[in-house]
């Protein structure tokens, strides 16, 4: 009884101290405003955050994670980058309530969700933290306080994927979403089914399983069956599966397939014509781009007049992709 | 003495000491100390907390709920739907998502009871059908998979201050986590029903021998259990002034395991909602405090799962210990 008591007042003397010590350390000062360091200020002790919505199985965000570390190395600013396990936005919000928390001296957020996700962005924004959006979240990030946008604009892009796709002559189109719950892919597959029936076609929204592919290409195959000669994915992740079920339906040639993004498997793909072309936004750069910017803002208090800084879409096709193709391995495209 | 050292929560609280240690020592200096961190993590905490008592009540009373986490989509869409298409006030859809809620716990414990299987398979069933009918009608409604516009409902100002108002920096829920844990520790320890329930899961048929209406003590907790699941629903759908179809996805593992931190067996029959408190609490911490510790997200989970073996392991050791002190 009595090595118990003692050792129950080491344990409370434990904590005590503890508490006493971590406390006192420090805080960093609250930056209320961008406060340009002189010219010659080292970026070492410059601190960005980066919380996006990219799943760590799409090969798409690895890209962006790539052109951040980069950027990171290049200008030798420190920063973290975060993404939630699913497509959760009360789990992105709040990691980005944890990063707002640690006071960096920029945040660059993705903003897929902006009902979800408005809260914690105008936080991070009247806390006085420069705020860069990545990807989506074009048409609202000016009344969240965002500074400036960094993507493509999803509808416009759609629908351009939508005119492609009726020149060649489909009439009956499959838009297949690999994240439910994600205002962007919902505006791209808008776009384009706005595009195809405006060149008198039709088509629907297929919803598959990112994490399974073996989900998604079934799912494809079974939609095939409806007389569908066009299809476009959102993501190399479909992509895969909607190309695993032509080849397996015996359909691939008949059947034009597009998507957006690269990677590899896309980019061979289209040189030897098992896909029409894939939509490129370049989130390479969506990556490298913010890190710069708000490096630049907070050493000089200089950043680009605002608006959307365009990295797409652009197209690859057969005639463009074999140059594509060595960037891509690199992680770069 | 003898009483406060045989309590299941005691692991949990040295667990919850010793997660809150090492990340102030590891990760103090950026944020982790400061009011604003430690809002963060009351909020998760306090949101899986409201789950993770029911959880462990029903738990106790020996039987699984893996349908809330589908419950939370289904009832926050509810809301939304209801606000956003109909122009109902909000008090009015979250009435009816509460009905809803209660509807599927009452399914679940019919299911259960009458026909004697699993409750981890009847509410697995449960979990997919919820959720594959929120994406359906969703997008069959509407077209999309998120529906926003909450701001706008009629009477949302009042719901905000109930459900999604702060005080200081800290969350109002943090105050209902702490109003419903109170509120099941008293039921469960100093009431009749209390006692049928750990019967109930522990030793059903001596407690049927014994005149406990077993069946309708379960079906009581799974509509409990649906009803929380709802709470958070409400919370989330105010807070966030909108719902998507995937929210919640993940919820029900995540409240087992807060109810398993705080020495609730999988078993039933033994357990206790305070430690279950404090195990969502052990999670939140957890889950936030990886971020302040800058770990770079991929090795994430790796920190999570890390992190709670270790929770387990040092709740176990402590009672390990206790019982051997004891004698």
């Amino acid at each position: 009884m009595r090595s118990q008591r003692f050792r129950a007042v080491m344990a409370c003397l434990a904590v005590v101290l503890a508490t006493a010590c971590t406390k006192s350390e420090p805080s960093a000062p609250a930056q209320q405003a961008p406060a340009p360091q002189a010219p010659s200020a080292p970026r070492k002790n410059i601190t960005l955050a980066v919380v996006t919505h990219g799943q760590a199985s799409d090969t798409f965000w690895s890209v962006v994670k790539n052109g951040v570390n980069n950027a990171a190395q290049d200008l030798g600013v420190t920063v973290t980058y975060n993404a939630p396990q699913t497509f959760d936005m009360v789990a992105m919000s709040r990691l980005i309530d944890a990063e707002v928390a640690k006071k960096p001296d920029g945040l660059v957020v993705s903003i897929p969700d902006p009902e979800a996700l408005s809260r914690s962005i105008k936080a991070a924004v009247d806390a006085g933290i420069p705020v860069i959006s990545i990807n989506s979240g074009s048409d609202v990030y000016k009344q969240l306080g965002v500074l400036l946008h960094v993507g493509q604009t999803e509808y416009e892009a759609g629908a351009g994927g939508g005119e492609k796709m009726a020149a060649t002559g489909v009439k009956n189109v499959l838009c297949v979403n690999h994240e439910v719950g994600n205002a962007s892919l919902d505006l791209r597959c808008k776009g384009f089914l706005d595009a195809v029936a405006k060149a008198g076609g039709t088509g629907r929204v297929l919803s598959v399983n990112a994490a399974d592919p073996t989900d998604s290409q079934q799912k494809v195959s079974a939609a095939l069956s409806g007389g569908v000669d066009g299809i476009l994915t959102l993501g190399p992740l479909s992509s895969n599966a909607a190309l695993a079920a032509l080849k397996q339906g015996g359909s691939l040639g008949k059947v034009k397939l597009g998507t957006f993004d690269l990677t590899p498997d896309v980019l061979s793909g289209i040189q030897g014509g098992e896909l029409e072309f894939a939509i490129d936004q370049q989130q390479y750069l969506q990556g490298y781009l913010p890190i710069v910017l708000l490096t630049q803002y907070k050493q000089f208090g200089v950043l680009p007049a605002g608006g959307v800084l365009p990295t797409g879409p652009g197209f690859v096709t057969r005639e463009t992709a074999a140059r594509v193709i060595e960037l891509s391995k690199q992680g770069i495209r | 003495m003898r009483r406060i050292l045989n309590r299941p929560e005691l692991g949990a609280a040295f667990g919850v000491v010793a997660v809150w240690l090492f990340f102030a020592s590891y990760a103090g200096g950026s944020g982790f100390l400061s009011p604003a961190g430690a809002a963060t993590y009351l909020e998760i905490a306090s949101e899986l907390g409201l789950l993770a008592v029911a959880v462990s009540m029903l738990m106790i009373a020996g039987e699984f709920d893996l349908s809330v986490g589908s419950t939370i989509a289904a009832c926050g869409m509810t809301i939304s739907l209801l606000c956003d298409r109909l122009g109902w006030s909000i008090w009015a859809a979250i009435a009816v998502a509460a009905v809803l809620s209660l509807c599927v716990g009452l399914a679940n414990g019919l299911v259960v009871t009458r026909t004697k299987l699993p409750s981890f398979i009847v509410t697995l069933g449960t979990l997919f059908i919820l959720s594959g009918s929120t994406i359906g009608v969703t997008r069959l409604v509407t077209g999309r998979t998120q529906v926003g516009g909450l701001r706008q409902a009629l009477h949302y100002g009042s719901a905000e201050a109930l459900f999604a108002s702060r005080i200081g920096v800290f969350s109002v829920s943090i105050l209902w986590w702490i109003g419903i844990t109170v509120l099941a520790s008293w039921v469960l320890l100093r009431t009749r029903f209390g006692n049928w329930i750990f019967g109930a899961g522990g030793a059903p048929d001596a407690a049927r021998n014994l005149g406990v209406p077993v069946a309708r003590v379960k079906i009581a907790m799974f509509m409990t259990t649906s009803l929380c699941a709802c709470l958070i629903a409400t919370f989330q759908a105010v807070k966030f002034t909108g719902s998507d179809v995937l929210r919640g996805t993940g919820k029900e593992l995540e409240a087992i395991l807060a109810a398993v931190l705080g020495g609730t067996l999988l078993t039933g029959g033994h357990g206790s909602v305070l430690g279950a408190a404090l195990g969502a609490l052990i999670f939140g911490m957890v889950q936030q405090g990886i971020v302040f510790a800058g770990v770079d997200s991929d090795w994430y989970k790796v920190f999570l799962g890390a992190m709670l073996i270790g929770a387990v392991l040092v709740n176990t050791y402590v009672r390990g210990w206790m019982v051997e002190a004891r004698r």
